[in-house]
């Protein structure tokens, strides 16, 4: 579906389903450098029982318009926004890795418009190493590389995903490559920026999941502590077997965890 | 952390989508011979069939044991995913019926496998599917044989048999310029001596019954997609960018970014027209995969030294293979196919038909059968086999003489396979 937001074109992908505001709306909010695709299992499952959906592309990202954001905290109004153009009511809002952040730091900003947050595989601070971040803003391709090899804990994945068949590590890259040179840099560096997470937590009203792959290297279980303590209303869920692309390497759990929280 | 590596090809080759079952500890691949996988429950089934969840319904659709051939080879030719099929011939039909319909027009090599030829200009054209064959080493002629109803391009990475080498960066560029995708069938060059989806290719296929099983023990195929082409901005492929009735009203774009061509494919192709590979076939062919490398780098060594040997023989009028300076595509296989050029060739003899048939029924090494790609050393007259229905023009087209010979040289001891030849030459010569 697509949407006027702040004046850009702005896409949302909803499970299959047209969206309606009258039932609970769930919005997905994808990673850096990737876009709404990352979550089309899960996105389409909520649809299809009872949830409205809305996985977005991030500005600049995918199917939506307009330069990428640089901060969190831009993208979390953006958010809200994207609700209102939809004219859609309390959302619970699911977020990856920079989502995560995005999520967090709108439900903080917006506690009548924030029902549920779940948080995959974060971590706060949600650091980036020099090494890292010169790379996305020098060599997109070495960048791209990195993240794929560190995102991923295993050369084979079942069930796969969209399905059998599909070689994950393949079609995240692919997608990465899919968006325009510099928005790597600009979501790696607002995540690398981004130093409100211990306040947002604190000031959540809302329930909060956190879901994440205990051979995460990019966003270990240990760096989403803090947030985990500082949330009011927290609780856990540890995939094994799982690195930073959760949705990808574990689909299912991560839909399992997802289904009963939101 | 360290400086990140993926895994090397020969590592992939052996490990890429697959780990230890995690019921049973088997290391190696089991073999889910099932035609059916049990639901959890009805919402399982539900969501199984909706694309919510991933996972195995039905063997003509996936199978456990098929996804770790599809996502090793993916692996290997750095593409997303891939579809494994009942033969190459059913890989070639699900890629263009996925993209192709009545009204469809496709711009292919001229240089192609018989069987490929037959699907194109035959077959395919009783569904309204039209192909304009073009001499793939022209480049203007690919891009005017394009038109507005052109849906695809399609060539032999190496042309068979005249091993016309496909120059895939400009072939590429030309498709893309068009906004369509460039396909290519890759069973002569595996991905050990070529990766097109590196050099600008959209999409490929194998017939697995050739290198990458390598056993000639079973009949296979693999559809492979580089996730790369964009069917949204090209704005000609409904079939992917548009709901589709016939599953769920899904647009396969929307779905996914990267993976809309295998989910069509799977989800419509496999789905009824029903080629699927069988799971005893897959994880044969797996077996070959796992020492694919090793296997390429002495195909290559021996057809170099046979090679060698027949440039050099008083009864051979001349070698067609592209790392001779005498092939005209012997500049751009030295930068397309750096590794080798393969084990598939042909060559000429004096003395035409009659000298070929004595030379073909001398031979006691090399079988004469109709495949290539094997272990075992293989030779075959085309003329009078796997071109038969092409008419004299066309054969000449191809590259393809009345006494010309194609060789597929296998794993043997090189010397026996130099002694059987010149026993056979000399044979071939006598009055």
């Amino acid at each position: 579906m697509e949407l006027s937001v702040n004046g850009h074109k702005a896409y949302a992908y909803t499970g299959g389903r047209p969206f309606d505001a009258s039932l609970p709306t769930v919005v997905f909010i994808h990673g850096a450098e990737h876009d709404h695709c990352v979550w089309v299992l899960q996105s389409r499952y909520l649809a299809h029982h009872g949830r409205s959906v809305l996985a977005v592309d991030l500005p600049g990202h995918g199917r939506s318009e307009g330069p990428a954001f640089t901060s969190v905290e831009a993208m979390a109004d953006w958010i809200v926004a994207l609700l209102d153009a939809a004219k859609a009511g309390k959302a619970a809002l699911i977020g990856h890795s920079m989502g995560s952040l995005i999520a967090l730091e709108c439900a903080a900003r917006n506690p009548a418009r924030v029902r549920a947050i779940a948080l995959i595989g974060t971590a706060f601070p949600m650091r980036v190493s020099d090494e890292l971040l010169d790379a996305t803003r020098d060599d997109e391709p070495l960048a791209q590389d990195m993240v794929n090899i560190w995102s991923h804990s295993a050369y084979a994945h079942y069930p796969s995903n969209p399905g059998p068949g599909f070689w994950v590590m393949g079609e995240n890259l692919r997608l990465m490559q899919r968006q325009k040179p510099g928005v790597m840099h600009a979501d790696f560096a607002a995540c690398n920026a981004y130093a409100n997470g211990a306040a947002a937590a604190a000031r959540v009203k809302c329930p909060a999941l956190l879901v994440l792959g205990k051979r995460d290297i990019m966003t270990p279980p240990r760096a989403a502590k803090d947030l985990m303590n500082a949330l009011p209303d927290a609780r856990k869920v540890e995939i094994a077997g799982s690195g930073h692309a959760l949705m990808s390497e574990k689909p299912d759990e991560v839909l399992d965890a997802l289904a009963a929280f939101v | 952390m360290a400086n990140p590596r993926y895994l090397g090809f020969d590592t992939l080759s052996l490990h890429a989508g697959q780990q230890p079952d995690p019921t049973t500890g088997a290391r190696a691949t089991p073999i889910f011979q099932t035609t059916s996988f049990v639901f959890r429950d009805t919402d399982h089934a539900a969501s199984l069939f909706n694309m919510e969840r991933a996972g195995h319904v039905y063997s003509r659709i996936s199978n456990p044991t098929n996804a770790v051939l599809e996502e090793r080879i993916a692996a290997l030719e750095n593409g997303i995913g891939a579809i494994a099929t009942a033969s190459g011939q059913a890989a070639l039909h699900l890629a263009v019926s996925t993209i192709a319909g009545a009204g469809s027009h496709v711009v292919a090599s001229r240089s192609l496998y018989g069987g490929s030829h037959n699907l194109l200009h035959y077959t395919l054209k009783r569904f309204g599917v039209e192909t304009t064959f073009v001499d793939p080493r022209s480049l203007e002629g690919w891009r005017a044989a394009i038109r507005p109803n052109t849906r695809l391009l399609f060539a032999e990475t190496l042309g068979n048999p005249g091993l016309d080498v496909l120059d895939v960066p400009n072939v590429a560029q030309i498709a893309h310029e068009a906004k369509l995708p460039l396909l290519v069938d890759s069973t002569f060059t595996t991905p050990y001596l070529m990766r097109p989806f590196d050099l600008g290719a959209d999409l490929l296929f194998h017939s697995a019954t050739k290198f990458l099983g390598g056993h000639g023990v079973a009949i296979g195929g693999v559809l492979v997609d580089s996730g790369a082409f964009d069917w949204e901005a090209s704005g000609r492929f409904p079939e992917l960018t548009e709901p589709y009735e016939g599953f769920h009203g899904m647009d396969f774009q929307e779905e996914s970014t990267v993976a809309a061509f295998l989910l069509r494919a799977r989800r419509e192709g496999l789905r009824d027209f029903g080629a699927c590979m069988a799971p005893t076939v897959a994880f044969q062919i797996l077996q070959g995969v796992e020492t694919l490398a090793l296997r390429m780098q002495r195909h290559v060594e021996n057809s170099r030294k046979v090679v060698a040997f027949l440039a050099g023989h008083a009864a051979v009028e001349s070698v067609n293979y592209p790392e001779l300076e005498s092939h005209p595509d012997h500049a751009l296989a030295k930068k397309l196919l750096p590794r080798g050029c393969g084990a598939v060739f042909t060559f000429s003899i004096k003395g035409g038909r009659p000298a070929g048939r004595k030379f073909i029924e001398s031979l006691r090494v090399f079988s004469h059968l109709a495949n290539v790609g094997d272990a075992k050393s293989l030779v075959i007259h085309p003329a009078t086999t796997t071109h038969f229905r092409m008419d004299d023009a066309a054969l000449a087209a191809a590259g393809i003489g009345p006494g010309t010979i194609r060789l597929s040289v296998g794993l043997e001891d090189p010397q026996d396979l130099v002694d059987d030849l010149a026993n056979a030459l000399r044979a071939s010569q006598k009055n």
